[in-house]
């Protein structure tokens, strides 16, 4: 599939039509999603319409937008304005959305072709999409094995070549790593970067809109499209999106880059290898490689796993069968609110809302989300001195490559390890990448990941690009 | 420090979060989160007497706009996506229960 960047030119010169790249992406979907189970709901009429509107536009000679037609697919926990949304979970099954997300606004306003909402973990709350009420969607590259999670429809759906972008979500990694699983390019913004206007809660200190792509130009496209102040969002950042496009091709010379131990220890060893391979590839560009602990990082796991689900527990109060979704019918309003959400919630979600409730509870609530609460702080003061060392961090952004269902589900501990170098970042607020570098087990992609300061986008997404160019992809 | 997790407090934790546990639930949830909180050992133990508590990466600021009226979404297109409706309000099962 040709990047989205030239699909934009051509259909605003007129090479192609939106139309007949709707076409070509409707084909890839409709071959491919038995298969891979990618996308919940193809919005086809409305794709239709999108694509004519954009060819209206480029005949009347009017500017088409930075996306002018070009195919996407939205995580299915972004609402779209008639089109059904289940966040993966059977307790919004049949729930239309009643209004836009802002990110759904903005790209369609870019002139994109949204063709449909992708499959995910439910909630968000997983690793590999086995949580879905929906079945879980299968790796293209290899579909004996997960595509990652929680954004893994839409990492899929770009994978498979049925879209050149999605969006996904990323409260703990859930862009980064289905990225790396994928062979991809996913970034998580910095918070507050992206409006989360329309994105289904799940843990709001940490949620992050961003963009998936087959390279690091489209994902910095998309990034500006969807990027800068939203009045609907109490947290959104008050200055305009950032240009990213303009300082893709401004290397890495001159720029000091962290390795940091904890962000690859106890990964697999083609991990550390592709690590080490991605520093010195940044060297040979003019960085200066300066090796970095910060133990801190290794507290962020169980804060992670502290505040998330205290956060969902109460974010998913509201499913409780009176004004939306599932309802499971009982004598008195109690019964029917905790019948609906016993069959309405699966048992990851279960867990984290109990998880979330337990240390939230009087007598543990110090113990446990009072301490993770600390422990951010730490974790943010330890990333503040290191960026008085360096201007970013490198990593991996996932222990192996992708590995096989049923692998981690018995287990949920072995699961939330997944997550272990992507939460860090969230935890602080900042932005970070994953880019493909190399390959590993059975020829699948290994990511690597860099970590900057909030608003380092475009100094993340440049140093993404020396890594693309460097793992030979032009 | 905390105790480890018992049975009682699972059943307790679902309870409080509106959700029925069957028995064998009980059994398997207790294991898991007991997994979960065992690792999260590592940060209740810790000493951070006198650090800052942190809940949000920028420190939440209360955002106001001018008091006028907009256009929002219509109550009947809200009320169209609801389980039960009833004039122009959402509808539940009785929350008072029957007089003895």
């Amino acid at each position: 599939m040709r990047p989205a960047r030239q699909i934009a030119h051509d259909v605003q010169s007129g090479v192609t039509t939106a139309e007949s790249e709707m076409a070509t992406s409707l084909a890839a979907i409709r071959a491919k999603n038995e298969e891979f189970n990618v996308f919940l709901y193809v919005d086809e009429a409305g794709a239709l319409d999108a694509a004519r509107r954009v060819d209206q536009r480029v005949a009347n000679g009017e500017p088409a937008g930075a996306l002018a037609g070009v195919p996407l697919a939205l995580k299915d926990n972004l609402c779209q304005v008639g089109i059904p949304t289940t966040a993966g979970s059977r307790i919004l099954k049949g729930w239309l959305a009643p209004y836009n997300a802002t990110v759904v606004d903005r790209v369609i306003a870019a002139g994109a072709v949204v063709m449909g909402k992708t499959n995910m973990d439910e909630f968000a709350m997983g690793s590999s999409t086995e949580t879905s009420a929906y079945g879980p969607t299968r790796n293209p590259l290899d579909p004996s094995r997960v595509p990652g999670g929680s954004s893994g429809g839409s990492a899929a759906a770009v994978a498979a070549e049925m879209t050149p972008l999605a969006l996904g979500s990323d409260t703990g990694g859930s862009i980064r790593q289905p990225a790396a699983l994928c062979g991809l390019v996913g970034l998580k913004p910095t918070y507050g970067l992206v409006s989360r206007y329309g994105l289904i809660a799940f843990s709001s200190s940490l949620d992050q809109i961003g963009p998936l792509a087959t390279n690091v130009a489209d994902a910095a496209l998309l990034l500006e499209v969807i990027a800068g102040h939203d009045p609907l969002d109490s947290t959104s950042l008050p200055e305009p999106s950032p240009s990213l496009v303009a300082h893709l091709d401004d290397g890495v010379a001159g720029k000091r880059v962290g390795l940091v131990r904890e962000l690859f220890e106890g990964a697999e060893g083609e991990v550390v290898a592709a690590v080490h391979r991605a520093a010195e590839a940044l060297r040979d560009a003019g960085a200066t490689i300066v090796e970095l602990s910060v133990p801190e990082f290794r507290l962020g796991l169980s804060a992670y796993y502290l505040i998330a689900p205290a956060e969902a527990s109460s974010n998913l109060a509201r499913y409780d069968g009176v004004r939306y979704g599932l309802r499971v019918d009982a004598d008195d309003v109690a019964a029917m609110n905790e019948a609906t959400r016993t069959v309405g919630f699966g048992a990851e979600v279960k867990r984290r809302i109990m998880l979330g409730t337990y240390a939230l509870s009087a007598g543990y609530y110090d113990a446990y989300y009072g301490q993770a609460l600390k422990v951010r702080t730490q974790m943010i003061d330890a990333f503040k001195r290191a960026y008085q060392q360096v201007d970013l961090l490198l990593g991996a952004t996932t222990p192996s490559v992708a590995f096989k269902f049923g692998a981690k589900t018995s287990n949920p501990m072995a699961m939330y390890l997944s997550d272990v170098f992507t939460i860090p970042t969230n935890l602080a607020g900042d932005a970070a990448i994953s880019v493909p570098f190399g390959t590993g087990e059975a020829d699948l992609p290994i990511g690597v990941q860099l970590l900057g300061p909030g608003r380092s986008e475009a100094q993340l997404l440049a140093a993404a690009r020396v890594l693309e160019l460097a793992d030979g992809r032009p | 420090m905390a105790s480890p997790l018992r049975r009682e407090d699972v059943a307790k934790v679902a309870k409080l979060a509106r959700l029925t546990l069957s028995e064998d639930e009980l059994d398997l949830f207790t294991e898991q989160l007991g997994q979960v909180l065992e690792h999260a050992k590592d940060i209740a133990a810790l000493n951070l007497e006198g650090v800052v508590a942190t809940a949000h990466p920028f420190g939440l600021i209360n955002v106001v706009r001018d008091d006028v009226r907009r256009p929002s979404i219509s109550r009947d297109a809200i009320l169209a996506m609801a389980p039960d409706a009833e004039d122009g309000r959402f509808a539940v099962p009785r929350i008072i229960g029957e007089a003895p």
